[in-house]
């Protein structure tokens, strides 16, 4: 077992570990953990973008993500009072449903990922270890076959901007 | 034993798992929206795997589409949290059962 799978298990481990402490936090059930639980999940899935040759994915996950993102999420949080939340408690439906649901869900996955045909890495993606190359790659496919999608994605941003603006006016009519 | 597609494919599954979770039992409509950033996650992670595998940036251009529609989709929804924290005093879907505001 080579350094990679080591960081592999260990980068698994941490995001499982760290998104289920988002969802159900036995010590603490403030959201601000919740958000700060949720930073470390996506850091570590950063890690795992690394051991996976996408370096700039890695480095957006974590600046979009983990920067952005996440200031805006406990940006919220500070601004919404959310003191009583922590005395409320999880409902036994809602927790019976839940493990239910996701559990039929789960398997469906497994079992379909079980039949999936076992790839071996690619000969020439295992040579070529430089993440430069790859990120030039993706650089020339983002703007030569993918040009149209990148530019709507531009005016999907302008769109949530002006409607974000449009939300938070004191006076929503 | 050497780590495959199998092995991340797990992982995504699993964490996707985890946000369903959270999203069907956490009733704070804050820790709901997180879950949902988890489930987007396990996606991007299991298209990242598979753009490796198959040797084909495709999935990573995908991923990087991902992550900009998710940053305007929580700008908008949390600025719905917002609004509706204003209106009602609660972020909690309990208390959001009716439709008029």
């Amino acid at each position: 077992m080579g350094l990679p799978d080591i960081l592999f298990y260990i980068f698994a481990a941490l995001t499982l570990l760290c998104g289920l402490l988002v969802v159900a936090n036995p010590f603490s059930r403030s959201p601000v953990t919740s958000a700060m639980f949720l930073v470390l999940t996506i850091i570590s899935l950063a890690g795992l973008f690394v051991l996976l040759n996408a370096f700039f994915l890695a480095a957006v996950q974590v600046i979009v993500y983990a920067g952005a993102v996440m200031v805006l999420f406990v940006f919220v949080i500070m601004l919404l009072d959310l003191k009583e939340e922590e005395r409320r408690h999880i409902k036994a439906f809602g927790f019976v449903t839940g493990v239910v649901s996701v559990g039929i869900i789960l398997s469906v996955f497994l079992k379909s990922i079980g039949s999936t045909a076992k790839l071996a890495l690619p000969a020439a993606a295992n040579a070529s270890t430089a993440g430069e190359s790859d990120t030039h790659a993706l650089g020339m496919l983002l703007f030569t076959k993918y040009t149209l999608p990148f530019e709507v994605i531009s005016v999907l941003l302008l769109v949530a901007m002006i409607g974000v603006i449009t939300l938070s006016k004191k006076d929503l009519k | 034993m050497q780590v495959g597609l199998q092995h991340y494919l797990v992982i995504s599954a699993l964490l996707f798992a985890t946000g369903l979770l959270g999203v069907i039992m956490r009733r704070n409509l804050l820790v709901m929206y997180m879950s949902l950033e988890l489930m987007l996650n396990a996606a991007n992670l299991a298209l990242v795997s598979f753009s490796r595998y198959n040797n084909n940036l495709d999935g990573q251009v995908l991923v990087f589409f991902i992550i900009t529609v998710a940053a305007a989709e929580v700008a908008v929804g949390l600025a719905l949290i917002v609004a509706l924290f204003r209106k009602r005093q609660s972020a909690h879907v309990e208390d959001l059962t009716s439709m008029k505001l």
